[in-house]
């Protein structure tokens, strides 16, 4: 690991305006209110925190999916919040995004292959359509797929199936860090841990930074180097993972723990 | 005698002209003051298994076409339509995942509890008032008073399951069905929740029902379980036991699938494959394309029910206690 981060946050905020109109008084609610955190080369942060707590406003964020109110976050030494979109554009190969749903995020009239070439060509990946191919098959491998389904659309695969393109979307451009929202959230219990399994082994592959957002703890600590855990837009505990999970400190953290129904307790 | 004996129950959908079978030869019994959990994956039937013991299924593409439902001295699958109503809501009452779907947006809570009374008591509009706020209170909401002439909106997610909660309460049913009661629910609300409905079973005495997705939710609240697999109970105990003696090569598939917040795993033993689909047809055991422990007699022979232990019964060929 170097000792510059790869990602540096610093004091962000994102407050979004409730109430206001011609008379109302405005109001803002600070989903992310100050906070700071950085992630290493080849490392996995995790967000942890209950619905609402601005864990989700911190990765839209960070992809300029929302424009953020103040702070600061330097990814490879530049401010990503203060670049306009033609100057932030040749990082969206370089901070790529997995979303909970990936059947939302495919386009459900275009082909795997076509889905897969599209970004190729906008980066400047590949110069041919033939180019192409052969890095969608080769990613499609990874992913655990046989590359002959690229011809077939997103209706015609399993839940499952889907999150494993939606990785391959993103593994294909190489990126530096990915942001993944309750990535594995939406699968049953035995696709999730296959899924949470392939996304450990290509993070280790690959060497690639990851900020996995997450509201549950067993996956978090699955798949985490460190964890922040949130709570109304604030982080009240970084730490390395076995720091948070076997001598948490702030209250939250604990009763966030205590609260988990354990299969533990039940076997004699 | 059990409250509810559920016996080789058979639910079909019906779809293109034929029938495929969803729930097949399912056999369990509750008692008075029992929780009793059924645990599976998306599409296992474990959701049409409870709508088809309240009740709910009437009128759908799916329909029971085999076995009874026994309550309380009484053959649901006989009755009524009339019959049945008297039951639902009254004897036996139901709570879901998603409580802003199930209370109606444009009324108060309190005249939905009323309403609820006052359909199977014989009670005033004031009286029922009374027993809303008293249910109110009962399931912990603060300032019941108050709280009873809110709107569903203004209220946080576990506030609405706590009022679909009293809902279910309100006739002091002797069966209450919970399907995934607190999937949508954060964890620390979580534990509120099922907190208020051990409590509440420990005063009232009520057999529940809990369907869940969750092994770690089945674990801390249930006495006995099944374990549904593509329409059928792969394997089914008291909790202790099958927690300690875990069998069915699915079971500890599904278990060794959770990753846990206790101790570090490197990499989860992953059930391969998919879920089947309902419309797949598999021959043998369901389960055998996922299986490793499956050998050529799994393909061809679905098998039976069979006691591994006392009161542990599993359909698999090969597993035994302690063959893990």
């Amino acid at each position: 690991m170097t000792s510059t981060p790869l990602l540096r946050v610093t004091d962000l905020h994102t407050h979004f305006q409730t109430g206001g109109g011609l008379f109302a008084k405005r109001s803002w609610l600070k989903a992310v209110n100050g906070i700071s955190f950085e992630i290493r080369q080849g490392e996995v942060l995790s967000l942890v925190g209950e619905s609402g707590c601005g864990k989700s406003t911190v990765g839209r964020t960070l992809t300029q999916l929302e424009p953020s109110t103040s702070g600061q976050a330097l990814f490879n030494g530049a401010d990503i919040l203060k670049m306009n979109p033609a100057e932030f554009r040749p990082l969206r190969r370089d901070i790529q995004m997995i979303f909970q749903d990936p059947f939302a995020s495919l386009n459900p009239r275009l082909s795997i292959e076509q889905t897969l070439t599209e970004p190729l060509f906008i980066h400047g990946l590949a110069a041919s359509r033939a180019q192409a191919r052969e890095q969608i098959a080769e990613t499609l491998e990874r992913v655990g797929m046989d590359p002959r389904v690229m011809q077939r659309h997103p209706h015609e695969f399993s839940g499952g199936q889907r999150q494993r393109i939606g990785i391959a979307r993103v593994m294909i451009l190489k990126p530096k860090l990915v942001i993944a929202d309750e990535a594995v959230s939406a699968l049953d219990v035995s696709i999730q841990a296959q899924v949470l399994n392939l996304i450990k082994k290509l993070q280790r592959d690959s060497g690639i930074s990851m900020l996995f957002i997450s509201h549950d703890l067993g996956v978090v600590r699955h798949i985490s180097d460190r964890v922040a855990v949130m709570y109304r837009g604030q982080i009240v505990e970084t730490g390395d993972k076995r720091q948070i999970f076997e001598t948490p400190q702030h209250d939250y953290t604990k009763m966030l723990l205590s609260s988990i129904p354990r299969i533990s307790e039940r076997v004699a | 005698m059990a409250l509810l004996e559920v016996s080789n129950l058979e639910i079909a959908v019906a779809t293109g002209g034929q029938l495929l079978p969803v729930v097949r030869g399912v056999s369990f019994e509750v008692k008075a003051n029992e929780t009793f959990g059924i645990v599976g994956e998306s599409g296992c039937g474990k959701s049409l298994t409870s709508l088809a013991i309240m009740g709910l299924l009437e009128g759908s593409q799916v329909r029971i076409t085999g076995g009874s439902i026994h309550f309380d001295g009484r053959e649901l699958t006989a009755l009524s339509a009339e019959d049945r109503r008297a039951i639902m809501g009254a004897q036996m009452a139901m709570i879901f995942q998603e409580p802003m779907t199930s209370l109606n947006p444009v009324y108060r809570i309190g005249d939905q509890i009323v309403e609820t009374l006052r359909q199977h008591r014989d009670m005033s509009r004031r009286q029922a008032r009374d027993r809303a706020v008293e249910l109110l209170d009962l399931v912990r909401i603060p300032e019941p008073g108050r709280r009873i002439d809110s709107f569903p909106h203004q209220m946080s997610g576990g506030q609405r399951q706590r009022v679909m909660i009293a809902m279910a309460m309100a006739c002091d049913p002797k069966l209450l069905i919970a399907d995934e009661p607190t999937t949508a629910l954060d964890v620390t609300v979580q534990k509120e929740v099922l907190d208020l409905m051990a409590d509440l079973q420990s005063r009232m005495g009520t057999a529940i029902v809990l369907i869940s997705h969750d092994l770690g939710v089945i674990a801390e609240t249930c006495d006995k379980v099944a374990v549904m697999y593509r329409g059928k109970i792969a394997e089914s105990a008291a909790t202790g036991e099958l927690f300690s003696n875990m069998c069915h090569p699915y079971t500890r598939g599904l278990l060794n699938s959770i990753p846990v917040v206790d101790r570090d795993v490197e990499w989860l033993e992953a059930i391969p494959g998919r879920v089947p689909t309902i419309d797949e047809v598999l021959s043998g055991c369901a389960f055998h394309p996922r299986c490793a422990m499956a050998e050529a007699r799994c393909e061809s022979e679905d098998p039976d029910k069979r006691d591994v232990a006392t009161g542990h019964t599993i359909r698999c060929h090969f597993a035994e206690v302690g063959s893990a």
